[in-house]
């Protein structure tokens, strides 16, 4: 810890202006701060990043938005970022505290699993590694997860007699995770928890410091309070804030407010966002965002909750056997229409078929702005009948709306004789949509004429009844996949198809917190393996509730979580034999290509 | 098939308007799935829907469109009213400015849309007034500021004399609790004259063929749809 934080210290004074409070003790701290550099790796490297001066470069190259995983920021460079302006003898070790454990790559492989280690506790370990991650009993305290389920929780009305303001500014203050987004202006524009007059403060105080950097030429990108990270990302004239008590890194939390972005892209586009705050930068940027607030909230709440797509920025297929994925290309390449640019059919957020153009591939990205808008908020789902909805896909073009028609398959088989005559049904597993995007919006009758073909023939054929029971069969149980290796859960990306599978989480993650858990050893796998200048290959962390291993390679990621008394062997013995499966199942498992026309 | 009834049928086109959140929405799932969902979600875009309507003497097939109220989406409005027979105009009754907007609707309706339109406006949430008749009014805590229960911020006489200023059409309606929602779709199907049935069938070449066929066999009725909306494209 010492050595981190004088490490730290060293690297930030570069960019400040000499104090001359302090400047009495560069000397001796910069003598020792070369000291540690020479120890550690890491810092050297951070040291002679390339552009920029040392102090203020902002994130090196064009980040792709597109690829959460390069921007892996290591938790030297967060602490550069946000500890500069109290870099003074009064920061307390506090403040450069990460929220989490350190993401570089000696320090996590040391971090895990010193604390307990006694040759009665290793013999025990020995004997029952089929202990469960996260058993109750062995937590004993209670922590942050125990009520995640009131995370989702709306604050009460203003109205309401029972709670007065202070209350419910403290029920606000204690939620885990906050999403806000502000205009450069002051405006604010939405939040996740809390109305926007009750906070009204909050985000004044967060606007000026955001502003105070942004008037400096020294954008604020984040800091840290207590356990506490504030994530800041700048768009244009919008501010994204990301305040995390979960734990996540910056580049995490930074993947999440992108998707915020995307979101409101989707909806207005770039020119006419950029228009709007051209001609008025004091904009309010609630009105024509209007009606969109429940799919950014549904979105924040999907990364709160963890979500593997967001963290692996990809997507989950639906597992069928190759003959019959065919069929369904097949199928929905036969019936296309002119008009059409993308094909998608889609059963409980699973991708089960994509028809698109040789020449445009969809983007993970788009796709999750789509899945969100069918599958987590109830707009589309809960009205019944078909959908035309002009969207921007930013990913593939942040200029200009496609038009998207879209239609959930009706349990009853064919529906071909009553139309329009779809329940509303919530949630049923099995649910499959079929998505069709054109780039005309005259196009509608064009694409439901389509959709009616493809359901007919797939119902014929019997592909319908295949996507809902392969969609009702669930996510692959580990048991059946490595029998007797006692892991729980694990998550497998092939990076080539930019898709993941993973275990199921029914029997053992069930519930919002147990499964909040799994997920947040998941960021911190993914943090540490995706740190900048991290070379790691495998990570094998033991804690006092579980273990966990994660494996990278140029081909997979692959990440896995078992019991707390699980023995590497062991671990690494389940890992092999799901990696075998996923190989021997890939075709199965991931979408390879798509149907192309 | 089973439409073996002797009565004719033919099928109208339908479209609603309205500021966001007067219940537009929630109008359409209580006429189609005679449902009511309380926090209904914003519409995204438009939907689709079609539901049946017997008359005495017919059986009118309503196809619906129940497009998004927010003002963004007020440039894709013309595509959905151009070739409509119907629109239903909708606003609430509990807020002045939104009977505001449904004047603008109805005006650019009677300029722009087709000529006989069968226009109705129609108030809605009738349940948060003091005249609803099912309604309890203490429910509805998170509306009023008015403790009498009585949230009505529109008044029928005002908005009837403006509904027949215009030849409009005119119900007060209240979706969660059903009242007047089928009148409204039934006066409509009345209102919809036997020439206008046949004319917009007529737009494309085979007509009553057509639309029979598309009455039996959905298939064929995205293409009279289409060239119908083609021609009117043209011009």
């Amino acid at each position: 810890m010492g050595q981190d934080r004088q490490a730290a210290e060293a690297e930030e004074r570069p960019p400040l202006p000499p104090r001359p409070s302090t400047s009495a003790s560069v000397d001796p701290k910069n003598l020792q701060a070369q000291a540690t550099t020479a120890v550690t790796p890491l810092e050297i490297q951070t040291l002679s990043f390339p552009d920029g001066s040392r102090g203020t470069f902002s994130t090196p190259g064009a980040r792709a938005v597109s690829n959460p995983m390069d921007s892996g920021s290591s938790t030297p460079r967060r602490d550069k970022d946000s500890a500069s302006p109290d870099n003074d003898d009064a920061a307390s070790v506090t403040s450069f505290a990460p929220t989490m454990r350190p993401a570089a790559d000696i320090a996590s492989l040391l971090a895990g699993g010193l604390p307990k280690r006694s040759p009665a506790w290793n013999l025990l370990r020995t004997q029952s590694s089929n202990v469960h991650p996260f058993e109750k009993s062995q937590s004993g305290t209670p922590d942050k997860f125990d009520d995640f389920a009131r995370e989702f929780e709306a604050l009460p009305e203003d109205s309401g007699e029972q709670y007065g303001d202070e209350e419910r500014l403290a029920i606000w203050k204690s939620k885990l995770k906050h999403y806000m987004i502000i205009s450069a202006a002051g405006k604010p524009i939405w939040s996740r928890h809390g109305d926007l007059a009750l906070i009204n403060s909050s985000i004044g105080v967060i606007h000026t410091i955001i502003s105070f950097y942004e008037g400096a030429k020294n954008p604020l990108q984040g800091f840290t309070a207590g356990q506490t990270r504030f994530f800041v990302l700048t768009q244009g004239s919008l501010y994204f804030v990301a305040i995390s008590k979960l734990g996540e890194s910056d580049s995490q939390l930074r993947f999440q407010l992108e998707a915020l972005y995307m979101q409101i892209l989707s909806t207005l586009t770039l020119p006419t966002l950029t228009h709007i705050f051209a001609n008025r930068p004091s904009s309010d940027l609630r009105k024509p965002l209007q009606g969109t607030e429940s799919l950014l909230s549904s979105l924040a709440d999907n990364f709160t909750k963890g979500s593997p797509t967001a963290l692996l920025g990809s997507l989950e297929c639906l597992k069928l056997r190759k003959s019959q994925r065919h069929t369904i290309n097949n199928t929905f390449l036969k019936h296309r229409t002119d008009k059409l640019l993308y094909g998608l059919i889609v059963a409980d957020g699973k991708l089960v078929s994509v028809i698109r153009p040789r020449r445009h591939s969809l983007h993970p990205s788009d796709l999750q702005l789509i899945f969100n808008m069918l599958f987590e908020a109830e707009g589309v789902r809960g009205g019944g009948g078909e959908n035309w909805i002009p969207l921007c896909l930013p990913a593939f073009n942040n200029r200009g709306y496609l038009y998207m028609y879209v239609s959930f398959l009706d349990e009853e088989g064919p529906d071909v004789k009553v139309p329009g005559q779809e329940q509303a049904s919530p949630t049923a597993p099995g649910e499959v949509a079929m998505v069709l995007i054109s780039a005309e919006k005259e196009s509608f009758f064009e694409l439901q004429q389509m959709r009616r073909d493809v359901a007919q023939q797939l119902a014929k054929s019997g592909s319908l009844a295949i996507i809902r029971a392969a969609a009702r069969a669930g996510r692959p149980r580990v048991e059946g996949i490595a029998p007797g290796s006692h892991i729980s859960h694990f998550l497998f990306k092939s990076r080539a198809n930019v898709q993941y599978c993973m275990g199921s989480l029914d029997a053992l993650f069930a519930d919002l917190d147990e499964r909040r858990k799994l997920m947040t050893i998941y960021h911190e796998l993914h943090a540490s393996v995706h740190a900048k200048l991290a070379h790691l290959k495998v990570l094998h962390s033991t804690r006092q509730d579980a273990t966990a291993l994660a494996w990278i390679t140029p081909v997979f990621e692959f990440y896995c979580v078992a019991g707390p008394n699980m023995s590497r062997a062991m671990m690494t013995q389940g890992a092999n034999k799901i990696i075998q499966w996923a190989k021997k199942e890939e075709e199965r498992l991931f979408i390879i290509g798509g149907g192309v026309f | 098939m089973s439409e073996s009834a002797p009565k004719p049928s033919s099928s109208v086109k339908l479209v609603l308007l309205g500021e966001a959140a007067v219940g537009k929405s929630s109008l359409v799932l209580r006429f189609v799935n005679n449902d009511f969902q309380e926090n209904k979600e914003p519409t995204i875009g438009a939907a689709f829907l079609t539901q049946k309507c017997n008359l005495p003497s017919r059986t009118i097939k309503f196809e619906i469109w129940d497009t998004a109220g927010q003002e963004r989406f007020a440039s894709l409005a013309p595509m959905y009213y151009r070739n409509a027979q119907a629109a239903l105009v909708v606003y609430d009754l509990t807020k002045p400015t939104s009977l505001v907007k449904a004047k603008h609707w109805v005006a650019e309706l009677q300029r722009q849309a087709s000529p006989g339109i069968v226009i109705a406006l129609v108030g809605n949430k009738l349940d948060l007034t003091s005249d609803s008749k099912t309604a309890d009014s203490d429910e509805e805590g998170a509306d009023g500021e008015d403790d009498s229960g009585d949230a009505r911020k529109v008044s029928t006489e005002e908005a009837k004399a403006y509904a027949e200023e215009e030849s409009l059409l005119f119900f007060e309606t209240s979706a969660k609790t059903g009242h007047n929602v089928s009148e409204v779709f039934t006066a409509i199907a009345n209102a919809i004259p036997e020439t206008s049935l046949k004319s917009a069938r007529g737009a494309g070449a085979s007509n009553t063929a057509a639309g029979r066929a598309s009455e039996e066999q959905r298939v064929n009725l995205g293409n009279a749809r289409e060239s119908g909306s083609k021609d009117n494209c043209a011009c």
